[in-house]
């Protein structure tokens, strides 16, 4: 699924190094609704041609991490950097050529499915939508790549929530940015499309250079990922790489409960614990 | 590759659009003659004036009713226009031009002038003066500016709508106060109030149809903006688009719109409300496409209502907004009763 491409408007092969900044970063970042911080303090990296996956129990703040990288959140304090340049002080159509956001929940629209792709050539293509021909040709690959070209001229509002999902993954590929925050992309997603979307992820990420950094409920698939970024309530439990994760044991530190993790020919799967009784002290398999 | 920027949307294919703007400038154009025939003289009169025009007549048909029937569609369209716009803007189907205050604005501007002058000499007074219209503007323009520095800014749709109808509520009051005690105003008052399309000169074609210019033109370029707002604001945000900009903007366009046409009509009901809702209904749109059919849909409506205004009661007239308040009204039952039967 899907094909290599260039990376939009920056094109740094994943080899560029550990010299080049950091795709974005942010340090000390405190976020919060009203009286109440959700993120306090958090300090996280990400790199070209790493998939990071972000987990945690529900509320702790997933979501307001990404929001906040997208810059929809306003930092209480602490910074952002896209490119080692101040998120805030980026031209907005530039900074939205940079990064493509995925909403958790998208609202209805009677647009059709290849409208709301086209959208996602706004800042390439501006007020007059008079689309290019690389325009196109993005929309194109986005729309391969996520199996939506099938119900181009379909309304959104005609598509079922998988297919829904489909098309707005499809508007934020269309993009091309090189740093892509997707909450939950998995959601409303039958368990084949979700593999497609997790295969997608990493493709961009390992062929094509970007940085995907997405929210995942489901640990199976998160473990999947590059690194991980693990949120408990009271704050980062932990930010490296899977191997890292299951070492430390973060995600049973986060969720506050036993969380269980095997590994089969490779690869790491979350066990779900449903006998009674107590359930073993270090719950992951030693390999 | 496939055609990704042309819906196949069947037997009219891709110029669905294009036979959608054509029905809709036919309409008009039948409208438009309905209306120069029709009148306080008979229909064959009128008739007889068209093939045998002499200076009473031509002053009847050119100066009189054609600029009224040409007023009217300009004034419809202006409302359509508006219209859709805040529906866009607000995301919510029930939008209207008028709801940020604009209405009542308008009207407290009227009274205002009408007791200045003490307009007593019956209900033409308020259309014969550029003062009258004037006031008008600047009090849908002021009410506009109450209404943004009420919900302090254009951040929040849902207090903006909130404060629209209390400067509604608040500058209503105000002019029932007036009136309660220059009771002279009243009369004048009320056929604004109502909407009334018996006024409209060439001046009132032309300053409309300059508004209509004006405002058409960057609210199509702006439309991409309000398809980008169906999807969600932080979407919209993410996608590079300035919300606060964009609201302002189009916010701006709608009171200029209503301003403009309150200013020359009066107060007409259900045609902003119901233009873009036709427009949804007969052709599968983005936001350039219901802005561009929102308006001619919304012109040939009040024009409509306006030939209806003085058909049914010939020959004397109906208040126009009458008309489009019994027509626009039952056409929401109509949506209403069909959306419940679906489910």
């Amino acid at each position: 699924m899907g094909e290599p491409r260039p990376t939009g408007s920056s094109p740094v092969s994943p080899a560029a190094g550990l010299d080049a900044p950091p795709a974005l970063a942010c340090e000390d970042l405190y976020v919060g609704y009203g009286a109440h911080l959700v993120l306090k303090g958090i300090s996280v990296e990400f790199r070209l041609g790493s998939w990071t996956a972000v987990v945690g129990p529900n509320g702790c703040g997933k979501s307001t991490l990404l929001r906040a990288l997208a810059g929809l959140e306003p930092a209480r304090s602490g910074t952002i950097c896209l490119q080692g340049r101040a998120l805030s002080s980026w031209p907005r159509r530039e900074r939205a050529r940079r990064v493509a956001w995925l909403a958790q929940a998208s609202s209805l629209t009677d647009l059709t499915a290849a409208e709301v792709v086209g959208l996602g050539r706004f800042a390439h293509s501006g007020w007059l939508a008079h689309r290019q021909v690389e325009d196109e040709a993005a929309m194109y690959r986005a729309m391969m790549a996520t199996g939506s070209l099938a119900w181009a001229h379909r309304r959104l509002s005609t598509l079922s929530g998988g297919e829904r999902q489909r098309v707005h993954l499809a508007r934020a590929l269309a993009v091309e940015a090189s740093v892509m925050l997707l909450d939950e992309p998995t959601t409303h997603l039958d368990p084949p499309h979700q593999e497609d979307v997790v295969r997608l992820l990493r493709e961009q990420a390992r062929g094509c250079g970007v940085s995907v950094i997405s929210a995942i409920h489901d640990l199976s698939l998160a473990l999947a990922a590059d690194r991980i970024i693990v949120l408990g309530y009271r704050g980062l439990v932990g930010h490296g790489t899977v191997a890292e994760a299951l070492a430390g044991d973060w995600l049973s530190a986060a969720f506050e409960t036993a969380v269980h993790v095997i590994e089969h020919r490779g690869v790491h799967l979350w066990r779900p614990w449903l006998e009674t009784g107590p359930s073993p002290q270090h719950p992951r398999s030693s390999p | 590759m496939l055609e990704l920027g042309t819906p196949d949307q069947g037997m009219l294919g891709r110029h669905r659009l294009l036979v959608w703007v054509l029905c809709c400038l036919a309409i008009t154009l039948l409208l438009a003659f309905g209306s120069l025939i029709v009148g306080t003289s008979s229909i064959e009169t009128s008739l007889g004036w068209l093939v045998r025009p002499d200076a009473e007549s031509s002053v009847v048909l050119w100066q009189i009713r054609l600029p009224r029937t040409l007023g009217a569609w300009l004034a419809g369209a202006l409302l359509g226009l508006a219209g859709g716009i805040a529906q866009g803007v607000f995301r919510n189907p029930l939008a209207e031009p008028y709801l940020l205050g604009t209405a009542s604005g308008a009207a407290l501007g009227v009274t205002i002038s009408l007791i200045a002058v003490n307009a007593s000499v019956g209900s033409f007074a308020w259309a014969a003066g550029l003062g009258v219209t004037g006031a008008a503007c600047i009090g849908a323009a002021g009410a506009t500016l109450l209404t943004i520095s009420l919900s302090r800014g254009v951040l929040q749709t849902g207090s903006l709508l909130l404060s629209g109808v209390v400067v509604a509520f608040l500058l209503g009051a105000i002019t029932q106060l007036l009136v309660l005690s220059r009771f002279e105003v009243w009369r004048s008052l009320q056929s604004f109030l109502f909407g009334s399309t018996a006024f409209l000169s060439w001046s009132s074609v032309e300053l409309l149809g300059a508004v209509l210019c004006v405002s058409l033109v960057p609210a199509v370029l702006l439309a991409r903006g309000l398809d980008a707002l169906t999807l969600g604001e932080d979407t919209a945000q993410s996608l590079g688009l300035s919300l606060p900009r964009l609201r302002l903007a189009l916010l701006g366009l709608v009171s200029l719109a209503t301003a403009a046409t309150v200013g020359q009509v009066g107060v007409v009901g259900f045609v902003g409300l119901i233009a873009p809702h036709i427009v949804r209904q007969t052709l599968s749109v983005n936001h350039r496409q219901l802005l561009i059919g929102a308006p001619l849909c919304g012109g040939a409506l009040l024009q409509s209502a306006d030939l209806a205004s003085r058909w049914i009661l010939r020959p004397s007239e109906l208040p126009v907004g009458a008309v489009t308040a019994c027509v626009g009204g039952s056409y929401l039952i109509l949506l209403l009763w069909r959306r419940s039967r679906h489910g």
